[in-house]
């Protein structure tokens, strides 16, 4: 077995953990502190395939942005210190189960039979063949997707607005 | 491997001596500036201060209170400082003498910058105290609203420069003749620096620690060596974001007709002149300016940072593309 394998079985293992904790953990800022990990393991792993795009993309967005938005919404509504009884949930563990183990079946079989190890990408930076493709071959779903999140976006201003409670800013 | 070895120490000495170059430059420069009196006992006129408060931090008892959740509580610091470290990563001194010259250097310090908040966040929670919570969520929004401006202002650059390395960044400011803030960017530039003295929590920026109001935000709780920790990163991170903002927007470790064969000669000595020059600029505001109100805060960041970044990147776009 080569290094390489070796460091890609270690991640694995940690990511599969550290995946592990985040759900039976029943601390909410522990199984956030997990998710960090989970997702810094996963990085780790696009960038021993050699795709440092998205190894980095999962940091700056997922890492710096969605967690800290999560700990930002726990601590601004409520955090208590230890653990939060609500969420061990036993009724739903085996549900839970089955799902995530019809999701895992259902991505593998996809990833595995859709591609049948065929690479895609052959010579260049990825980084760069990336961009190429995104704004030629898919420019038109890139497109709609920015357009589907502006449209989230405008929805939960809305929602979220209350116009009658809002301060005037002179009252600041 | 030795190579990656010796690599790895530079990174954390330079690190860890801009640090106290920085620390020294802040303190000096409030006594000059406010006629305070400052370290002057400790060796050489008190330059040497800075050693004297480490061994100090070092020997202190590190109090855990009970009440925190110790783990959490205990690693907050780390991520702080990981995130500061591994920043000074992609920072090029000269052409060769860079830690880790990779593809996306601008983007992986970003990604990396962006790190520091859990930290912070982590802190203010776990340390069971209502002053630190405060702190901590004040410190949360306070860099999710600037890291979008810190980031758009960057692209401007990358627009410009066509890469994202920052040895390539500053090669084409040497190729253009002028750095690029004289080039187009100087908009981009004061976004920069504003979001990046928000990053690094200083003041006007100070709401998450504001020690009148708040003791010390997400640092009450922590003494000792973590306190160290915190306190050491916070010049840490303001030395490397003034290397980043010298290398994105002032050339880097070159200056104009300076001949280009002995940069590896003086890249270091101007890198470090131009960092040194920030640095003291916002040593200067923060020894003269108010504390920023919350909502101010925000509003600078939502309505007048942002759009002006988008406002600069269309502009870069379109003259890259016209002329």
């Amino acid at each position: 077995m080569e290094i390489f394998e070796i460091v890609t079985y270690f991640v694995l293992l940690l990511l599969v953990s550290t995946a592990v904790r985040v759900v039976t953990t029943s601390n909410v800022i522990h199984a956030a502190i997990s998710l960090v990990f989970t997702l810094a393991l996963t990085s780790v792993l696009f960038l021993l395939l050699s795709t440092e795009f998205v190894a980095l993309v999962l940091v700056l967005v997922y890492i710096g942005a969605v967690i800290v938005l999560f700990l930002f919404g726990i601590m601004i509504t409520r955090a208590p210190l230890g653990k939060n009884a609500e969420l061990d949930n036993d009724k739903n563990k085996k549900l839970g189960a089955a799902i995530a183990g019809s999701i895992f079946f259902l991505f593998s079989y996809i990833l595995v039979n859709g591609f049948e190890g065929e690479v895609v990408i052959t010579s260049g930076s990825s980084t760069e063949l990336l961009g190429e493709i995104l704004l030629s071959r898919f420019v038109f779903p890139f497109e709609l997707v920015s357009f589907v999140l502006l449209a989230a976006l405008i929805g939960g201003i809305t929602l979220a607005r209350k116009d009658e409670a809002l301060i005037d800013e002179e009252q600041v | 491997m030795t190579d990656v070895l010796i690599k790895v120490g530079f990174l954390a000495l330079a690190a860890l001596n801009g640090a106290i170059i920085f620390t020294i430059m802040d303190v000096k420069g409030a006594s000059w500036m406010q006629r305070r009196p400052g370290p002057l006992h400790v060796g050489l006129r008190g330059f040497i201060f800075p050693v004297a408060e480490i061994l100090k931090f070092v020997q202190k008892e590190d109090i855990i209170p009970t009440e925190v959740d110790r783990p959490v509580f205990k690693w907050a610091p780390a991520y702080v400082m990981v995130s500061c470290v591994a920043l000074f990563a992609v920072v090029p001194m000269s052409p060769t003498l860079v830690v880790a010259d990779i593809e996306l250097g601008v983007f992986f310090a970003l990604a990396i910058s962006s790190l520091g908040t859990i930290g912070v966040l982590t802190a203010g929670w776990s340390s069971a105290n209502k002053y630190s919570l405060m702190g901590g969520l004040r410190a949360a929004g306070q860099l999710i609203a600037y890291e979008l401006p810190l980031i758009l202002a960057v692209v401007g650059v990358v627009i410009q420069a066509e890469t994202m390395s920052l040895v390539g960044i500053v090669e084409k400011q040497i190729e253009w003749g002028v750095p690029f803030v004289f080039g187009g960017q100087l908009i981009g530039f004061l976004i920069f620096m504003v979001a990046a003295t928000a990053e690094m929590m200083r003041v006007p920026f100070d709401m998450p620690i504001g020690e009148s109001e708040l003791t010390m935000g997400f640092m009450t709780e922590y003494s000792g060596i973590r306190f160290l920790i915190f306190y050491i990163s916070e010049y840490m991170n303001m030395f490397i974001l003034c290397a980043i903002a010298s290398t994105l927007f002032l050339g880097g470790y070159h200056v104009p007709l300076l001949p280009t064969e002995w940069v590896n000669f003086y890249g270091p000595v101007v890198l470090l002149t131009k960092t040194a020059i920030l640095g003291f600029i916002l040593v200067a505001i923060r020894w003269s300016q108010p504390r920023f109100r919350e909502d101010q805060l925000q509003n600078l960041a939502w309505k007048i940072l942002i759009p002006a970044s988008l406002v600069n990147i269309l502009v870069t776009a379109i003259m890259k593309v016209g002329f």
